[in-house]
């Protein structure tokens, strides 16, 4: 799957950018590993070697920080990528159950890829949002609340092409690669999609509206706040 | 008597578009930035120092002391870096208030790099929020617009540049000189202290690493007074910060409160503990602050007073557990975290916490013995205060807190060769809550 002239022309320039926002050439690795990621959907040994050229550093000198971080794919992620937070709060909330079921459901395990390629699945870890929990991502976007019931309808939506919408994110959940170039620092433009905020977010301010609670004014002592 | 809440950085969060430099406008932001740029950087040091305000990312240093150990007069350039990595289990402040109101951070990060003669500045946000990210994008998109950041900012003839980095997935990028080397483009591993970032940080200069909400604060702080900071929490713990309740509670959620609330009051405001259920254990601060129980509702919950308790107040991420829940099962399940996030630098973090997650197991399935738990304690001796970092600390508190508390769980487990309890109880579905 070696670049192609052209798609390694276009890429040199993304590069360039993404090396100019930093003071040394060496801190765009990571953003050139989410850029190379974004273009085959996982990082390959062609990418590595992209990332290599474009800062003079030896492949296995990239190959060490791919390994490192979690978020580098090195077997393709499927399409939509499903990760279920099931860490301790989540878990215990039903994060282990929704994980369970919908492992079975897909017939595919963790870190697994179902056969049509479009869901892949991951047991991720704390994603704060506890207060939402049960927590599933998808493409890195917001999924709160979950049940094992809307998790495998999710899923099913995806395989079947319907569009999903997160529930604190964009209109429309976008696919990996296209996920991965907004991580590598090229907006998409959606910036303006979606909630400020939702639910469990909101809780405190809601209270402190109801009962006329604010935070003092400038320059008045507040004796009550300080107990 | 009664603490109420005082919500200051969440309080137009419920205006659609909060987000947008527009909304942050129209409710006073950027006059602080205004306000500083008039103002010589050592005064502003020192009104951040006055305020009392201490590091929102857990360790709860004074911000303007550490703002003043960087040397000045060299001719090295100097960087704020914030930490947005947010990844401590049970912790969700800074994404949603990134989601909602990033332009507070923003007109932090001005203020802040202008006190401390940065011309750079960086974002570190975990690469797992991508709606987050688009956010901070947009945000630092339309300050560059208005001129409150670049060059000649308003101006005053100060120039800053801000740079939003993507983390890629390592929970260890958080420890902040792990996040150093992992913005320089290397594997995220803590580097040794000293030399301080202070002294030798980012690209070996001085640097300053704060927390998304320490930034966040300063511009409050600018527009208010010190006074007016310190004015709210108690004695040694100023200010406000968000209370982030979480699990087998009524209404989980972010309440922005002074420090020195309790539970207890916490608690009352979000309805309680879920329904038909009582509180078992909790966490002040995180996984890596020991848990507390029901006998620590009153605690006041600044750093002072829950550190005499025998925890860390932290990240402020109170998990709520209720009388449903197997403490061994939550503790194994923090031990893998650990595991799977062990950078691997130092022996006792790399191989204890591989060790205990076996351990766990086992008493989880009712196969330890009583000189396991023994063994546990001996493995956590060996972390604590030999590990690199605080990584390695961190990992032993839900253990050797968890034994403190509810040693006879753990034996009941090995007597009954099996746990006691069924995990479906506790979840959402199984009640108490829709
Ligand atoms: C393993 C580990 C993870 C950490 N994660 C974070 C984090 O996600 N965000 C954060 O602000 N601080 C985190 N910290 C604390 C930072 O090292 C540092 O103390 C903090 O960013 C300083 O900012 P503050 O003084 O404003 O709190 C972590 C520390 C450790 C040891
Ligand atoms: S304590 Fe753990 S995370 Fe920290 S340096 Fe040692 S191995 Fe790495
Ligand atoms: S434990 Fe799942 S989001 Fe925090």
């Amino acid at each position: 799957m070696a670049f192609t002239e052209d798609v390694r022309a276009r890429l040199e320039v993304d590069a360039k950018e993404i090396i100019a926002r930093y003071p040394k050439a060496r801190s765009a690795l990571l953003p050139l590993l989410h850029l190379v990621q974004a273009e085959q959907g996982y990082v390959t040994q062609d990418g590595i070697g992209f990332c290599a050229d474009m800062l003079n550093i030896t492949a296995a000198e990239v190959t060490a920080v791919v390994t490192f971080y979690t978020m580098y794919k090195q077997e393709p992620a499927g399409e939509y990528h499903v990760g279920v937070c099931t860490n301790t709060l989540c878990a215990v909330m039903g994060g282990d159950q929704i994980f369970a079921e919908l492992s079975e459901h897909l017939g595919i395990g963790n870190h697994e890829t179902t056969e049509d390629g479009r869901v892949s699945i991951e047991r991720v870890e704390c994603n704060a949002a506890c207060d939402f929990a049960p927590v599933v991502m998808v493409n890195w976007e917001f999924f709160d609340n979950q049940s094992p019931e809307t998790v495998k309808r999710l899923v099913d939506d995806l395989r079947v092409g319907n569009d999903v919408k997160p529930t604190r994110g964009a209109d429309r959940v976008c696919t990996w690669r296209e996920a991965s170039r907004v991580l590598a620092g090229f907006p998409d433009g959606r910036a303006g999609e979606g909630v400020q905020a939702a639910g469990p977010t909101l809780e405190g301010l809601n209270l402190a509206r109801a009962r006329g609670w604010t935070a003092p004014a400038a320059g008045e002592s507040n004796e009550e706040n300080d107990q | 008597m009664t603490t109420t809440l005082t919500p200051v950085l969440s309080a137009h969060w419920d205006e659609a578009d909060s987000y947008t430099i527009g909304a942050y406008e129209r409710h006073g932001g950027y006059k602080g930035l205004r306000k500083a740029l008039t103002m010589a950087p050592e005064d502003i040091v020192a009104m951040v120092k006055d305020s009392g305000l201490r590091g929102r990312g857990g360790a709860g240093f004074p911000t303007g002391m550490k703002w003043g150990f960087l040397p000045q007069g060299g001719d090295k350039p100097h960087y704020l870096v914030v930490n947005a990595d947010e990844s401590e289990p049970g912790t969700c402040k800074d994404i949603p208030l990134m989601l909602a109101n990033p332009q507070s951070l923003i007109e932090g990060i001005v203020i802040s790099s202008f006190a401390i003669k940065a011309n750079h500045a960086f974002i570190y946000v975990r690469g797992e929020v991508l709606h987050v990210v688009r956010r901070l994008q947009q945000a630092i998109g339309e300050a560059y617009d208005k001129g409150f950041l670049g060059a000649d900012i308003l101006g005053s003839g100060y120039n800053l540049e801000l740079t939003l980095h993507c983390g890629a997935g390592a929970y260890i990028c958080g420890e902040e000189t792990a996040l150093l080397d992992s913005l320089e483009g290397y594997r995220g591993q803590p580097r040794l202290k000293p030399p301080f970032p202070a002294v030798a940080g980012l690209y070996a200069c001085p640097t300053v690493v704060n927390n998304v909400e320490s930034i966040a604060s300063v511009p409050s702080i600018l527009t208010n007074g010190a006074g007016w900071f310190s004015g709210m929490g108690t004695e040694k713990s100023k200010g406000f910060g968000f209370f982030s309740l979480s699990g087998h509670v009524t209404k989980p959620g972010q309440y922005e409160a002074p420090l020195g609330i309790t539970l207890r009051e916490l608690l009352d405001m979000a309805g309680g503990v879920r329904a038909g259920h009582e509180l078992k254990f909790w966490t002040p601060g995180g996984s890596s602050t020991p848990i507390f129980t029901a006998e620590h509702l009153d605690v006041p919950l600044d750093f002072e007073s829950v550190g005499a308790a025998g925890s860390m107040l932290g990240t402020r991420a109170l998990q709520i557990f209720d009388d449903t829940t197997c403490v061994i099962r939550a503790v194994l399940r923090w031990i893998e975290f650990y595991e799977h996030e062990s950078c691997g630098k130092c022996t006792p973090c790399r191989e204890g916490n591989f060790w205990m997650a076996q351990i766990l197991e086992r008493l989880e399935h009712g196969n330890g013995t009583e000189a396991e738990l023994d063994k546990l304690l001996d493995i956590c001796d060996n972390i604590l205060g030999r590990s690199f970092c605080a990584l390695g600390d961190g990992a032993t508190s839900p253990v050797t807190s968890s034994i403190q508390y509810f040693r006879d769980e753990y034996i009941e487990h090995f007597r009954r060769g099996g746990c006691p309890f069924d995990p479906a109880a506790s979840t959402v579905w199984a009640g108490g809550k829709a």
